[in-house]
Order: structure tokens, then C-alpha cells, then sequence
């Protein structure tokens, strides 16, 4: 049988990595065929061979039985195949339906665009697949889940038959994954090919109806999910057995490091999203926010972590008043931080890995003697975190650019732990990680926890914060709507809280109580 | 990177938003307006408007006494500052409070300079637009860069280089127009380089751009000095009134206001809706935006990012051109070192000023030549207000707007930053 694409011995080289090695890919039509990898293994560098925007070393592609030549996206696109990017290609100021029609316009008259046309056609899209969207929406006035289907749309507005997702789950909540995988089955029962990058084995074995796996740029093997588990599918990943659940002792707590009092933040547009949040966190444990993206928690942490100012409200480490101080003030009392968005907030994506990993320690010795650094010390460092916390890089010299999105992670994560602290605070740390990475960071958190140190864990994953925490806070619209201890708790309890339906339960009798407005 | 982000670094709040700084502003012109009619404003003189040229038979104007008038005038504006600052007017009434504020600072200036005097306003708006003009082009060119994300200061050196080319060219053809032509090529030629600098060999383009304006002021004082100090052939003139001669020059007012230009003002006037059509009703400019915004995406959708940044550059040039060929073919006659005078730059003021589009900048020169001509008016008559501040007043009000209080302006997003292709 003739499969609807077919990648031969594709190989590409990036300097000091092999990223794809003699590749074997084939995808059937209608199907929905996941591609797994540990972080680095090359499932995006081969998806962007197959999209133009990287040409391979060596290989060839096949489309329906015929070989092609794609040289650019515009060959990618004129063959069929789509692509929704691991950051999306959108641009925020622009319309819903200007983004769509950008490079295949529309025009009336021979020159003028023709915006209607564009919308009826987005809207007739929008209904023969079940995904809705407003055409005349401006992009930035999204959430991420919209913004996915605008790129999904953009790609069947071009009629492409091959569809690329490239870790289109890491930013959505549980209900638009559900919603994604409803419209993935429909797309591929219409008869779309679906080509589906994730690191979740729960999304696998939901949608997936072929898996291949690929561990350093090469072809593990191809699977059926029915022929495999989650725990099978890890260790082809990664090479040897992973253990899935995290193991760890009761938490012994032991004083109050951090103590949040009536916090209230603003947005960027002006609204009060932190809307009087009270908890603490005490040293040795591990307390979970859990919560809806959208209701609060970014912006909770950038007020903690001193990116955002409060407009009220006390922030207290280890009791001393640490409300709207600088950053470098919070870092210098022992917080350490994981930020959510590891683009802005993590790191200097021009600079090498090793100055990287001391942005935080630079300017104190060793790193620094007096206004010179000391190179020497800050390499060394860097090559210890690099095997301690095995990032995956040909050199500490690359610019964290280059690192795939779990090394970059790894990367913050080392700097992080690099240091004595008192207070974790770690907002959705195993974002865009493979299993085994996720293993190791989730060993580390209570590897800290057990020594001492107070951790906030901010996560949109439920599993993450019932698996790690021993305390559970639920964030709704702006507040925190219950606390509970960790084993009380099931996760459909704790859903009913996200969703705002039922409010302050069991809150008084822990005691970190939300004080009523 | 996150697009999203980047349009807000750090989000933070401020007291001071779009109204509150408006109003703030607005307030304390205000109170400089009140203090200075109350203690300098002679009480009993009249401001004269005249409504057309003095010579012309009956003479239109309008006479209104003056101290009383600026105090009304103050007034209303600190009504308009207070409201903006306490009542936080929605974002499209505050548009209407700042344009409604700066006709009140404008009516005030003119009637304070006619103080005892006559000053013929339909003259003065003429000159403004005459003296908007340059800037106008520049900003339309500044706009046409900044959109596909090239940051250009090299403006006045294109215009420069244009003003002593075009110059050059008609002085030895003795032809107005093809002079007019080398102008054009000759802005375009040096926007060229801007774009192999900027585009092809990622030069920081602020560096570029002023690597644009030295070597301007190098080759045009060099065809000064060889081609033109000394030259067999009589000065070429200026280019002629386009509607002389015809009914339309005549009408009273209108005629004045509307038909009695040369031919880069109408250039202007007719450039600045086309490249608005172009920028936001056309493929061509929705691609330009696109590039200028986010250089990635529109890549991810096939577009040439390169050949949409030399396209828009070079175009961008050529109409740089147009407003060197103001200076030396339209209004002076000859060519002059350094006769731009940083028009350039205010061009691209007047571009921030209006939010990087044409129409809104189109405005910004409006005002800034009005302040030009103004300021003309105010030495001629020695008006006793501080001729300075007028000058100084289009400033101030960009950098306000620069500072993101009056109308936040926002640059493209991607605006300065080279492309490579992976
Ligand atoms: N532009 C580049 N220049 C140099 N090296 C690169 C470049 N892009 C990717 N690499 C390297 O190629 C390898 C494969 O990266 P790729 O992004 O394909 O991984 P991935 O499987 O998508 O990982 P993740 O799950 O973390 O997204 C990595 O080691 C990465 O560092
Ligand atoms: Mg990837």
C-alpha cells in the first residue's frame, strides 16, 4: 500500500549534533500517528524538515507514492501540509482572519483584500470540523486554546491534508485538550493525516492510532497502542525503565517560611486577577496551587517572585516583609524561582548555557572577584550542573537557544537548585518535558522538600499537584477557595472546586484560611 | 519567544494611563495660559483674523477682544483636563479630548500673537501644509520602513542627497522634472544601501542609518563643491503652481487653503491615503504588517521576508526623494549644505506621533508645520510670547506621546530586529 507520507533515511546535522539519524517515517491517511521522544530526540527537527523550514542532510520524502522536493514552507504548503508550531505563528494585532488568509489572500477588484469572502470561507472551516472560531477576533484577545485552532484553521484554509501538531497540549487546560481531541478525530474520519507531538502517555492512548518513537534522533520502533503501555512506551523513550509515580515520605513541616496576607495584583490590563490570596508554606513542604490557567496564578507568582508589583497585601519570608522588592532582594533570601513563561522570564536565550546558569550568582564569588568574572569557575560550574542534571548539550558554549524546550528547562532547573535556598518556587515545572526528565525534576522537588525547604508549586497539571503536594490550594478567579491536606482529597472533589462550583469546604479546619470578603 | 509578551514587558500599572497624562498636560497648559493672559495680556486689546490675503479688496477677518478670549480659552482647556483626569473618559473619547484640546492651544496661540496685530489665518494654515510637507514625505517613508520592521534614520540623508541630485540633474538638463526623476532614484539608491546593510549584512540599523546621513552630507557637499558653485547654466527655477492660471486658484479661502501648491505638497496629499490603502487594505500591506510584526510567521506562511524589507525600503527611499526635491526644486531653488534642516528626524517624529500610521502621522506634520509657520508668523510680527515655546510645543507633545501617556504608542513588534532564515 502507497502511505499518504513516507520520510526515507532522513538525516540533519546541527553542529555538535546529530539531531535526525537515517529516520524512517511513514504516515497513513486518516490516521493519527503520535510521535514520541524524550526532549532533544528530534521529533521537531524532523517535522520541520517535512514542513521546508530546515533542509535535510540526507533522505528523501514521499507523498502518496511520488517523491518531492520541499525546499520552503510555500512548497509544504502547496503540497498539503500544515503545520501548528510548538510556539505558535501568530501575530497578536492582527485579526483572527488576517492571520488566516496572511500569504493567500483573498482580493476583490484585483487588489483590494477581500475580508468577507476570507470570513464566510473561515466559517464554513469553522462548522464541516467543529472548530469555532471568531473570525474577526484580534488574536491577542484569545486564550491559548482559540489561538490553537486559529493555527489549525490556518493550515485548512491552505487544504492541507497532512496536519503537523507539535506539542499542541503543553499549554492547554484539560478541557481544551479534550476539546483538541474531539476536533483531531474529526479531522482524521474526514480523512486528514494527523502527525501529533506530546510527552503526555495519557494523550497517546487517547487519540493516538500509531505511535513511533524516537530516542537521539533515531527510530526506536513503531507501536500500536493497543500492543503497548504508558510504561513500555517510557522506556522505549528514554532506554531504560521509568518510574511513573512519584514515591515520598509524609511531610514532616516545620516553620512558616512563606506567608501570603490579602495579596492583590494587577494584570496587565488593569484587572484585579490576585484578589486578596492568603496561605503560607511552610519549610518541608510541598504546597500545590492548583487552579484553571487564567485564574490567577501567574501573576500570584510574578508579585512573589518581585516581577509584578501588588497593589496590596503582604508577602513575608521567614518573617521578614519582602512586599515589592526587587527581584535580586527576593533571590537574596533564599527563593528560588522556576518561572512559567522560560522564554522571558528564565533566561538569556543569546547567551551560552554556562553564563545561563549563573544569572542568579554571577556578580558573588566565585563566579565574580570584585567587578571581574571568573571564567574559569563559572565553565566548571556550568560542566558539573550539565552531567548532575544531564542537559543535553554538545557544549556549555552553545547559546540556550539551541537547546530543545526540555533542555532549556533542565537548564533553569540546575541554576535553580545550584544554590542553597529556603523557598522553591516552581510555576508549571515539567512543562514541555519527557517523562524521564519529569521523573527526574519531580525527585529533585522532593528530594528539597526533604531537606527543608518550604516549596510553592504552581501546575495546571492535576496529576502533578496531587502526585507532589501535600498540601492542596485551589485558585478561583483570583482567590484561594479551599486548602486541603493532599490524601483528603479526590481529584473529582478538587475539579468541583476549579470549576468555582463549590467554594471554602474543609478551609477552616486547616486553618490557612481565606479570610471572607 | 512569546509574541504575546513582548508587546507588554513587565505589564506594569500605572497611575498615570492615557487620560490622566492628558489631563495632567492639558491642566497645566492651562494655568500657563490663565497666569500669563491675567499678568501679561494687555486688557483692553483687540486679536485681528484675517481670512485672506490683505490685499484682497474687502477684507475678510475677525476681530475679537483678546484677553477675554484667552480666558475662555483657558478655561475650557482646564475643564477638558480636569475631566480627563477625574471622570476616566473611555479611549475613544479621550482621541476627542485630545484633538478637541489642541485646537483650543491652537486657537490660543493665534490669538494671543494677534494681540493689538492682525494675523491672516488662512495664510497660516496655507503655510502649514507647505511646510508640512517635507515632514509628511519623510514620515510616509519612515512608515513604509518601520511597517517591515527597519528602523530608519537615514531619512534627512536621503533627502539631502535627493535635494542636491535632483538639483544637479535639472541645473545640467534644464529640466525641472527630470531633475525630479534623479531625485527620486537618487533617495532610492541610498535607501538601497540601507536595506544591503540593514537586511543582507544584519547591520544594527541605527548604526546604518546614520552611516546614511554622514555620507549624505559628504556626497551632496561634494556636488556642491564640484558641480554646482561653478556651472555654465542658468538656475532651473522652481516647480510651477499647479492651478495657477485656473478658476480654482481664485475662490476665496478654499481657493487658498486648497490650490495654491506646488506639486510635492499634492504628492503628499495624495501619498498619504494611498500608502494607508496599501498598508491596510491590500495583500502587499497586510504582508508588510505581518513582517514587521512577527518576520517568522509570515515565513511559516511562505511569504519573502527579504523581498517584502527591500521592496518597502527601496519604495521607502524613493519617497524620501520626493520630500529632498521639496527643498531645492519647489521651495528654495537651489541647493544648500545641510538645507534639510533634521526635517528628517522630525519626520519621524511626527511618525511616532501618529502611531505609525500615515494618517495619524500625516497629522503629526500638520502640526509640526504648523509650528513652523507659526513660529515664521511670530518673528516677523515680534509677537511678545516666547516664540520658542511654539516651536517647542510639537516636541513636547511627541515625547509625551513617546513616553506612551498621551495615545500609547506602539511600535512593530519585531521593529529593528534582523531576520535569518534557519
Ligand atoms: N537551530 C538549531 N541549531 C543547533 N542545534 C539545534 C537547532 N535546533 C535543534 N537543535 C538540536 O537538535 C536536537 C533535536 O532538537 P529538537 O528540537 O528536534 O528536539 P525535540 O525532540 O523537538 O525536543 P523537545 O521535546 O524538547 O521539543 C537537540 O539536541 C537540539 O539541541
Ligand atoms: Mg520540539
Amino acid at each position: 500500500m502507497t502511505f499518504a507520507l513516507e520520510m526515507r533515511g532522513i538525516t540533519k546535522r546541527f553542529p555538535g549534533v546529530l539531531a535526525n539519524d537515517h529516520v524512517d517515517f511513514a504516515l497513513e491517511k486518516g490516521e493519527i500517528h503520535c510521535l514520541l521522544g524524550e526532549n532533544g530526540a528530534g521529533k521537531s527537527t524532523l517535522m520541520n524538515i517535512l514542513y521546508g523550514l530546515y533542509r535535510p542532510d540526507e533522505g528523501h520524502i514521499f507523498l502518496n507514492g511520488h517523491e518531492v522536493h520541499i525546499g520552503a514552507p510555500t512548497d509544504a504548503i502547496r503540497l498539503g501540509i500544515g503545520m501548528v508550531h510548538q510556539h505558535f505563528m501568530l501575530i497578536p494585532v492582527m485579526t483572527v482572519a488576517e492571520n488566516i488568509m496572511l500569504g493567500t489572500e483573498i482580493v476583490k477588484g484585483g487588489f483590494v483584500l477581500d475580508r468577507n469572502t476570507a470570513a464566510q470561507r473561515i466559517r464554513e472551516i469553522s462548522r464541516q470540523y467543529g472548530l469555532e472560531v471568531d473570525p474577526n477576533a484580534y488574536i491577542k484577545d484569545l486564550p491559548v486554546g482559540v489561538q490553537q485552532r486559529v493555527e489549525i484553521v490556518k493550515a485548512l484554509y491552505r487544504q492541507a491534508n497532512i496536519l503537523i501538531l507539535d506539542e499542541p497540549t503543553a499549554v492547554l487546560t484539560p478541557q481544551e485538550v479534550d476539546d483538541l481531541f474531539t476536533i483531531m478525530r474529526e479531522l482524521a474520519a474526514q480523512g486528514k493525516s494527523i502527525i501529533f507531538i506530546t510527552h503526555k502517555l495519557g494523550e497517546v492512548f487517547a487519540v493516538a492510532d500509531r505511535i513511533t518513537v524516537l530516542r537521539n534522533g533515531r527510530v526506536v520502533g513503531t507501536t500500536r497502542p493497543s500492543d503497548a503501555t504508558q510504561s513500555s512506551l517510557a522506556a522505549m523513550m528514554v532506554g531504560r525503565e521509568v518510574i511513573l509515580t512519584v514515591e515520598k515520605q509524609p511531610a514532616r513541616p516545620g516553620r512558616t517560611v512563606l506567608e501570603v496576607r490579602d495579596l492583590k495584583v494587577l494584570d496587565d490590563r488593569g484587572s484585579m486577577v490576585v484578589n486578596g490570596a492568603t496561605f503560607e508554606v511552610r519549610a518541608g513542604e510541598v504546597l500545590g496551587i492548583a487552579g484553571v490557567q487564567g485564574n490567577g496564578q501567574t501573576e500570584l507568582v510574578e508579585a512573589l517572585t518581585g516581577l509584578r508589583p501588588s497593589v496590596a497585601g503582604h508577602v513575608m519570608i521567614d518573617g521578614v516583609e519582602v512586599t515589592n522588592v526587587s527581584p535580586r532582594r527576593i533571590s537574596e533570601q533564599g527563593v528560588a524561582h522556576i518561572p512559567e513563561d522560560r522564554h522571558e522570564h528564565g533566561m538569556v536565550g543569546k547567551y551560552p548555557v554556562a553564563d545561563n546558569l549563573v544569572l542568579n550568582t554571577y556578580y558573588r564569588p566565585p563566579f565574580a572577584q570584585g567587578f571581574v568574572l571568573n571564567h574559569r569557575a563559572i565553565e566548571e560550574h556550568a560542566w558539573r550542573l550539565v552531567h548532575e542534571f544531564d542537559i543535553r548539550t554538545p557544549s556549555v558554549y552553545v547559546p540556550a537557544n539551541n537547546l530543545s524546550g526540555g533542555n532549556q528547562q533542565k537548564m533553569i532547573v540546575a541554576r535553580e537548585f545550584s544554590r542553597p535556598i529556603k523557598l522553591l518556587i516552581a510555576a508549571q515545572p515539567t512543562r514541555g518535558l519527557d517523562v524521564g526528565s519529569i521523573e527526574f525534576i519531580h525527585k529533585r522537588l522532593i528530594q528539597a522538600r526533604d531537606q527543608g525547604v518550604a516549596v510553592l508549586l504552581v501546575s495546571a497539571e492535576l496529576d502533578e499537584i496531587m502526585s507532589l503536594a501535600d498540601r492542596i490550594a485551589v485558585m478561583y478567579k483570583g482567590r484561594i477557595v479551599a486548602t486541603v491536606e493532599a490524601e483528603q482529597v479526590d481529584r473529582a472533589e478538587l475539579g468541583l472546586w476549579m470549576a468555582g462550583v463549590m467554594s471554602h469546604p474543609i478551609t477552616e479546619a486547616v486553618g490557612a484560611a481565606e479570610p471572607r470578603a | 519567544m512569546n509574541p504575546v509578551a513582548q508587546i507588554n514587558p513587565g505589564g506594569r500599572k500605572r497611575f498615570l494611563n492615557r487620560a490622566r497624562g492628558l489631563g495632567l498636560f492639558y491642566l497645566v497648559l492651562a494655568i500657563i495660559i490663565l497666569v500669563w493672559t491675567l499678568r501679561a495680556s494687555p486688557p483692553d486689546s483687540l486679536s485681528r483674523l484675517g481670512l485672506g490675503v490683505i490685499l484682497q479688496p474687502p477684507p475678510l477677518r475677525l476681530t475679537v477682544p483678546t484677553q477675554p478670549s484667552l480666558i475662555v480659552i483657558g478655561l475650557l482647556l482646564g475643564l477638558t483636563g480636569l475631566y480627563a483626569l477625574f471622570c476616566s473618559p473611555p479611549e475613544r473619547a479621550t482621541s476627542m479630548l485630545l484633538g478637541g484640546g489642541a485646537v483650543l492651544i491652537v486657537l490660543g496661540a493665534i490669538i494671543a500673537a494677534a494681540t493689538d496685530k492682525s494675523i491672516d489665518l488662512v495664510g497660516l494654515i496655507k503655510d502649514s501644509v507647505r511646510l508640512a510637507t517635507p515632514i509628511m514625505l519623510g514620515m510616509l517613508a519612515g512608515v513604509m520602513c518601520e511597517r517591515c520592521a527597519i528602523i530608519n534614520i537615514g531619512i534627512e540623508g536621503m533627502m539631502l542627497t535627493a535635494a542636491a541630485v535632483g538639483y544637479m540633474v535639472s541645473l545640467y538638463a534644464q529640466n525641472m522634472w527630470l531633475g525630479l526623476l534623479a531625485a527620486i532614484l537618487a533617495g532610492g539608491f541610498m535607501a538601497t544601501l540601507h536595506a544591503l546593510l540593514t537586511i543582507q549584512l544584519m547591520v544594527d540599523h541605527i548604526i546604518s542609518g546614520t552611516c546614511i546621513n554622514i555620507l549624505a552630507v559628504g556626497v551632496s557637499g561634494y556636488i556642491r563643491a564640484a558641480f554646482l558653485l561653478k556651472n555654465p547654466f542658468g538656475a532651473p527655477g522652481l516647480f510651477p503652481y499647479v492651478f495657477q492660471g485656473t478658476p480654482l486658484w481664485d475662490i476665496p479661502i478654499l481657493g487658498t487653503i486648497l490650490f495654491q501648491y506646488q506639486p510635492m505638497v499634492y504628492a503628499a496629499l495624495v501619498l498619504v491615503p494611498l500608502v494607508w490603502f496599501v498598508l491596510f487594505r491590500t495583500p502587499w500591506g497586510l504582508r508588510t504588517r505581518a513582517v514587521g510584526e512577527h518576520p517568522r510567521a509570515a515565513d511559516t506562511v511562505g511569504i519573502d521576508v527579504f523581498k517584502i524589507r527591500y521592496v518597502n525600503v527601496i519604495l521607502a527611499g524613493c519617497v524620501a526623494g520626493l520630500g529632498g526635491a521639496w527643498f531645492s526644486l519647489e521651495t528654495v531653488g537651489h541647493f544648500d549644505d545641510l538645507m534639510t534642516n533634521n526635517r528628517g528626524f522630525i519626520a519621524l517624529a511626527a511618525m511616532i506621533f501618529g502611531n505609525w500610521n500615515p494618517l495619524g502621522g500625516a497629522a503629526g506634520a500638520l502640526l509640526f508645520g504648523f509650528a513652523d509657520a507659526l513660529n515664521f508668523k511670530f518673528q516677523i510680527l515680534e509677537v511678545n510670547v516666547p516664540y520658542q515655546f511654539i516651536g517647542m510645543l510639537p516636541f513636547i507633545l511627541t515625547m509625551i506621546a513617546v513616553a506612551g501617556v498621551i495615545g500609547r504608542t506602539t511600535p512593530p513588534a519585531a521593529d529593528g530586529q534582523p531576520y535569518r532564515k534557519q
